[in-house]
């Protein structure tokens, strides 16, 4: 069957530069993240503490929320709550057609991406420009990111150049990547110049305090939190963590696990707008937690674990389909293991259970998980939930998967294995007749030869052998 | 040390690389430890447990239950085969009348290389040529099992065998099972880059304890002309500490 996401692999893997790019770019992360653990026990005890700590967080979820809501209240930001990517969107342009902005200024959001806020916008006729120089780089190409935490990873400097030419025709065209990084900052701070709004997402949220956190490396970030009046956050529900004390286990884990730093450049506390007397800073701040699925994850003790994510892109960066394919050929918000098995029950197995096939579950992603999701182990939950004939499930397209030819073989292949008498006179059978086995089984033998059938079973070599048979 | 373990072959050993599995018994039994091969095993069940199949799958994997009776070590040669058994049975049994049965067994399970250095400390006496070897060891031996180490010590016992690990070692070969089927292309992608890998050590043969991984390496290496030969663990080690007198 060639589905949509099939023809949109096959094109990702003829487009040798974009998988070269991408290779690069992974290897480069891939090593840092090494280096940035040189203790593996230390790396492992860090791993447990933050686990541990996000387990607790969306175990205590709907409680830690509450407390979240009144913190912040408290703190002076005001809280919104929406069920929907679309209910999210139009609370951020109520904010803004109250505050009089045609425009908005902002950082990076994955959050945003989810709930297609610049197209919404754009709709609305109000402007939004990023201010992350990948963001840029995507938005000048009207691309979708292609990786979470590095949206233009598939583009080489010489790309990224040739597109700073176009559109910046008045500037001295850039080459190197300090050049080019520094033109799009003339250029775009120029830009952010007088806005009234900015919208960011946010890292972690701690209810204890009410405080937003956000962290990032460009600078170009925390224009958007602090020099207009005001201030968006928006989160997933699952960002809020208990305790400020708990913020820099998972933000250490976070900075290494994605890039290799022992921190961003930037570390962001927000904890309320300004207040009388600062010099800088919103008048208003303005949290707005996304639920848009989430809370049905939350309900599956076992596929709740999704929750824990913190976004670091390290499943990512070590998986081999990813590094193959790229973000873009998943046609989806999040991309690779983290993707494979977030969209499927954000959107439902019937539209994106197919990624969730997707995996050869080889485990380098659970291997590098800051937060350890067990992403394998859903991935199989997934797969069989989106086959499963039971009454009850809270996953979105339970069961809309199953085939009846293929359920069919299924149910054939366990009746003879499960009778091994019946096992041993068909693979008996099989080798009588091996010479009639076909030489090409497609797709299999389009790229290799296809095994070849043994004359004679173990099973009937070994008793040839004298290997008895019980104890 | 166990002078007696069940001996569990696997469906596709069984069916394609019976050689192997012959080779790893007599491993055993020339190590001095009596092998049982219970006619009434089959398959462990992963092909249909890792397509979502669980009951389909539980139902075979209770056929192996039952083939494996005694309390004896059942030796797997194969690394994923043997993860089925060790780190999923026990998961595909959780919460039915045959968990406690599942537990022990799992328990039981131990893969080939590990049970041949950690269990028994072989001593392998290199009858053959000075030889380069590339080693695949799958992800299921590396990661679910984590017994990568036991195969490099158990090559490494071989006194003319000079071991090399291909670029990108850890990463899949992109086998999978049934991954290799449903998702074709990323699959070959996936093979090819480990092909001209292995290649580039220039190998003389290539060694690994999964056949599902042999099988995909093997059969691209094979499409791509010339390439090392393609052996299982037990096979190549056979071969080369075996006297036919
Ligand atoms: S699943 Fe784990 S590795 Fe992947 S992005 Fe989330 S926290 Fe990072």
């Amino acid at each position: 069957m060639t589905t949509e996401f099939r023809l949109a692999i096959g094109a990702a893997l003829r487009q040798d530069r974009v998988r070269g790019n991408i290779r690069r770019a992974m290897d480069g992360l891939v090593t840092k993240r090494r280096e940035a653990f040189p203790d593996p026990q230390e790396r492992e005890s860090l791993r447990d503490e933050g686990a541990a700590i996000r387990a607790e967080s969306v175990a205590r979820l709907p409680e830690l929320l509450e407390e979240l809501e009144r913190t912040c209240t408290g703190n002076g930001i005001q809280v919104h709550w929406a069920e929907t990517g679309a209910d999210a969107n139009q609370i951020v342009l109520g904010i803004l057609r109250a505050a009089g902005a045609n425009a908005i200024l902002k950082g990076k959001s994955m959050v945003s991406e989810e709930m297609g806020l610049n197209e919404f916008l754009q709709r609305q006729g109000i402007e939004a420009l990023e201010t992350d120089l990948g963001e840029i780089i995507i938005q000048l190409a009207h691309e979708a990111p292609s990786h979470i935490i590095a949206p233009a990873i598939h583009k080489d400097r010489a790309e990224v150049a040739a597109l700073f030419r176009k559109h910046f025709p008045d500037q001295p065209p850039a080459q190197q990547i300090e050049e080019l990084t520094a033109l799009a900052r003339t250029v775009m701070r120029e830009r952010f110049r007088g806005m009234t709004a900015g919208l960011s997402g946010v890292n972690f949220a701690v209810a204890e305090t009410g405080t937003l956190c956000l962290v990032e490396n460009e600078g170009n970030g925390r224009l958007c939190t602090t020099l207009p009046d005001v201030h968006i956050a928006v989160m997933g529900i699952e960002k809020v963590v208990a305790r400020l004390d708990q913020v820099p286990t998972l933000l250490t884990l976070l900075t290494r696990s994605a890039t290799g730093q022992p921190i961003t450049t930037y570390v962001n506390m927000i904890s309320g707008p300004r207040r009388a007397g600062e010099k800088d800073g919103p008048t208003a701040v303005h949290l707005i937690l996304l639920d848009n699925g989430r809370s049905r994850i939350h309900a599956d003790p076992e596929l709740s674990a999704t929750l824990r994510c913190i976004r670091c892109a390290a499943c990512m960066n070590h998986c081999p389909v990813y590094a193959r394919l790229g973000g873009h050929a998943y046609g989806t918000v999040y991309p690779g293991p983290i993707g494979s098995i977030l969209e499927p029950q954000l959107q439902g197995l019937a539209v994106r259970g197919e990624m969730a096939e997707a995996s050869s579950l080889c485990g380098a992603c659970a291997e590098v998980c800051p937060v350890r999701i067990p992403i394998p182990r859903l991935l199989n939950r997934l797969r069989y939930e989106a086959v499963s004939t039971r009454a009850a499930s809270p996953t979105l397209g339970h069961g809309s998967r199953r085939l009846v030819v293929q359920s069919g073989i299924w149910r054939l292949w366990s009746w003879t294995c499960a009778h091994p008498r019946a096992y041993r006179a068909l693979t008996r059978l099989l080798g009588l007749l091996r010479r009639l086995q076909p030489t090409r089984l497609p797709p299999w033998t389009d790229t290799r030869e296809a095994p070849r059938l043994a004359p004679e079973s173990l099973h009937r070599q070994a008793r040839a052998a004298g290997f008895s048979d019980r104890a | 040390m166990p002078d007696t373990v069940y001996f569990f072959g696997t469906c596709l050993i069984d069916t394609l690389f019976p050689r192997a599995g012959l080779a790893a018994m007599q491993l055993l039994r020339r190590a001095g430890v009596r092998v049982i091969f219970p006619q009434g095993q089959t398959c462990c069940g992963q092909p249909a447990y890792n397509s979502g199949y669980r009951d389909e799958a539980r139902a075979v994997a209770r056929a192996q239950l039952d083939a494996f009776p005694a309390d004896l070590p059942v030796v797997v040669p194969s690394a994923s085969c043997a993860g089925m058994l060790r780190v999923q049975y026990p998961l595909l049994f959780a919460d039915t009348a045959d968990a406690a049965r599942a537990e022990a067994f799992a328990g039981r399970v131990v893969e080939l290389a590990d049970f041949l250095v950690r269990v028994l400390d072989v001593r392998l006496i290199d009858l053959g040529p000075p030889i380069r070897v590339a080693v695949h060891n799958s992800c299921s031996a590396r990661r679910e099992l984590g017994v990568a180490d036991a195969t490099m010590d158990l090559l490494g016992r071989l006194a003319r065998v000079e071991l090399v690990e291909p670029e990108r070692a850890a990463e899949c070969c992109g086998f999978g099972g049934a991954f290799s089927v449903k998702q074709p292309e990323i699959s070959a992608a996936m093979a090819g880059d480990k092909a001209r890998a292995i290649l580039a050590t220039g190998a003389a043969v290539l060694v690994g304890q999964d056949c599902g991984c042999l099988m995909n390496l093997g059969g691209t290496l094979a499409r791509q002309g010339g390439g090392p030969l393609v052996r299982h663990l037990a096979e190549f080690i056979w071969e080369r500490t075996h006297r036919d007198d």
